[in-house]
């Protein structure tokens, strides 16, 4: 293999790992203040691309803002899926609201196919995102750049959110107990809220830069992608922020390379999360940053 | 200040408060004790919203606190120090802190409570940056109590603080209590420690599987003869 194509497949690597790691952060939210896995969220992030497909063919509207709209539609969706399907069931055993989650997900998925049609359609890109860029031999467009740009300054503003804000302090102090949250003044049913807002834009830009890098959705495209970064939290740590980050940047490179160095293995691609799940689980089930399992009281 | 009337609490079925009456005027010491499963916890958290009674009535500074959220009951100047240290151990202590004053947004008042908690609490001002999972028992009780000063309270509930504690350590609650009652912060303290607890009151009630049995004057309660039997060891069957 040559430099250059190993730095085609880096560049490869390090945008599927950008867009794994914004999935990522979603489940590692929600189970983080709920302890549950929103096995939805891979079904938000089809829903995404298809409010952004819909705003630049149907509505024909400009793609900045057809994204922007997709983005807080996304979070939105998020925010009542909580309140419909989760909410009611706080108080019930978990394993009630954990059905409840594959339930949406499957009506989702389902929903889609009846709404958007099992058609694939052609996501708009705009071709800004395509100009070819020449860095040290290496010709890639520039949504390659634009794709681990955007995902780093979204990293560092979630950052922000989290460990410098009230409402992160919120987030982060209902992880522990929401009885004690509330007798703090906290309203835990907004930290929550927030957490899902949170969660379903960063799945959306994913999922429209997922658009724009595949150019092609359809109302499957939620199942492997979620899966594969449920597994990528779960690698890193699940609840752990960083580590969601962390196993979805490992999880999407070492996926390209996997088919890089040994192409007869193509065929296992999706597998390869798979693998590195029951892994994880064999010999460090708390994941790679997570520590000690502690027990929600 | 605040006064419960024919408060009733259930747990599924379970009659836990059976028609309590209280009242804690302003700036009294007012003490809860009574054995295990009598109640007490039950109590605190309906006075706080976290439990809601099926019947009875509650007021604080003459409001209707049945209808309020939790956010706008602590808003109102009701704060908790609960039951076995619950601080949140994932987050700093100065985390911790912040989060006790999280209703209120004047910043320069918050600052000079904080100066004065680390007064009282010399210890957390060392350990500020430390995880609050990382301190002692002692220490968390102290940043519990601490927290629930933060919020600047005209009426703070205490859950058994100096519960598990070591005798040094009790002595160290108890005067941190007082120095908050000097100050004039009206308390409903519940405790183990009875005979210290009625010692420091102005007003006692004993409280006995869901129901006030016995109320009067600290130290006459102190010195009553079923009290003394029941709640301060001198009967080890009891
Ligand atoms: N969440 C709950 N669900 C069901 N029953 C409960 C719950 N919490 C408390 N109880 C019951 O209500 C009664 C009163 O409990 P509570 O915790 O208020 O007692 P307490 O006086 O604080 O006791 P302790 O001194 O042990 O703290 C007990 O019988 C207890 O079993
Ligand atoms: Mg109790």
């Amino acid at each position: 293999m040559t430099l250059e194509i190993f730095l085609q497949n880096a560049a490869n690597g390090i945008t599927l790992g950008s867009l794994y790691a914004l999935l990522a952060i979603g489940y590692t939210m929600v189970y983080g203040i709920l302890r549950l896995i929103n096995f939805a969220h891979g079904e938000i992030f089809m829903i995404s691309t298809y409010f952004a497909f819909y705003g630049t063919a149907i509505f024909a509207l400009p793609w900045q803002v057809a994204f922007v709209v997709a983005i807080v539609l996304t979070a939105l969706l998020g925010v009542v899926i909580e309140r419909a399907a989760y909410r009611p069931l706080r108080d019930a055993p978990r394993i009630s609201a954990l059905i409840s989650a594959i339930g949406v997900s499957f009506l989702m998925a389902n929903l889609g196919l009846v709404i958007f049609g099992g058609r694939p359609k052609t996501f708009y890109r705009p071709p800004i995102f395509q100009v070819p860029i020449e860095l040290g031999g290496v010709r890639v467009v520039a949504l390659f750049f634009v794709i681990p740009l955007l995902t780093a300054i979204l990293l560092v503003a979630l950052n922000y959110i989290v460990y410098k804000t009230k409402t992160g302090l919120a987030m982060r102090a209902a992880q522990w107990d929401f009885d004690t949250t509330r007798l703090m003044g906290v309203d835990v049913d907004r930290a929550i809220s927030i957490t899902f807002a949170i969660g379903s834009a960063l799945a959306a830009v994913g999922g429209i830069m997922w658009g724009l890098r595949f150019a092609e959705i359809n109302p499957n495209m939620g199942l492997f992608p979620g899966l594969k970064c449920f597994i990528a939290a779960v690698f890193g740590g699940i609840g752990n922020i960083s580590g969601a980050v962390l196993g979805g940047f490992i999880l999407g490179f070492g996926e390209i390379m996997l088919v890089a160095f040994l192409p007869g293995l193509a065929g296992y691609r999706d597998a390869f999360a798979f693998v590195v799940l029951i892994l994880i689980l064999l010999v460090r089930p708390t994941g790679l940053l997570g520590d000690k399992q502690r027990v929600k009281v | 200040m605040l006064e419960l009337k024919d408060i009733q609490v259930y747990y599924d079925g379970i009659h836990a408060i059976k028609g309590v009456s209280l009242t804690v005027p302003q700036g009294a010491l007012i003490t809860l004790v009574g054995s295990n499963g009598a109640g007490k916890s039950t109590l605190l958290r309906t006075i706080c919203g976290l439990k809601r009674p099926s019947s009875g009535e509650l007021r604080f500074k003459e409001r209707n606190l049945l209808d309020m959220s939790v956010t706008r009951i602590v808003q109102m100047g009701i704060s908790m120090v609960p039951e076995g240290r619950q601080i949140f151990p994932d987050l700093t202590v100065m985390e911790n802190l912040r989060l006790g004053a999280f209703t209120r947004t004047d910043q320069d008042e918050i600052a000079r409570d904080q100066e004065r908690v680390f007064s009282l609490f010399p210890r957390l001002k060392e350990r500020a940056s430390q995880k609050g999972g990382t301190l002692s028992g002692g220490e968390q009780q102290m940043l519990a109590i601490a927290r629930g000063l933060m919020a600047r309270p005209s009426l703070l509930l205490m859950d058994e603080p100096s519960l598990g504690l070591a005798p040094i350590l009790v002595e160290e609650v108890f005067r941190v209590i007082w120095e908050i009652h000097r100050e004039g912060v009206t308390l409903l303290l519940i405790e183990q420690n009875a005979q210290a607890a009625l010692a420091i009151a102005d007003y006692g009630y004993v409280m006995e599987s869901g129901s006030i049995v016995l109320q009067g004057k600290g130290e006459d309660l102190l010195h009553d003869e079923a009290v003394r039997r029941a709640y301060l060891g001198q009967d080890i069957g009891a």
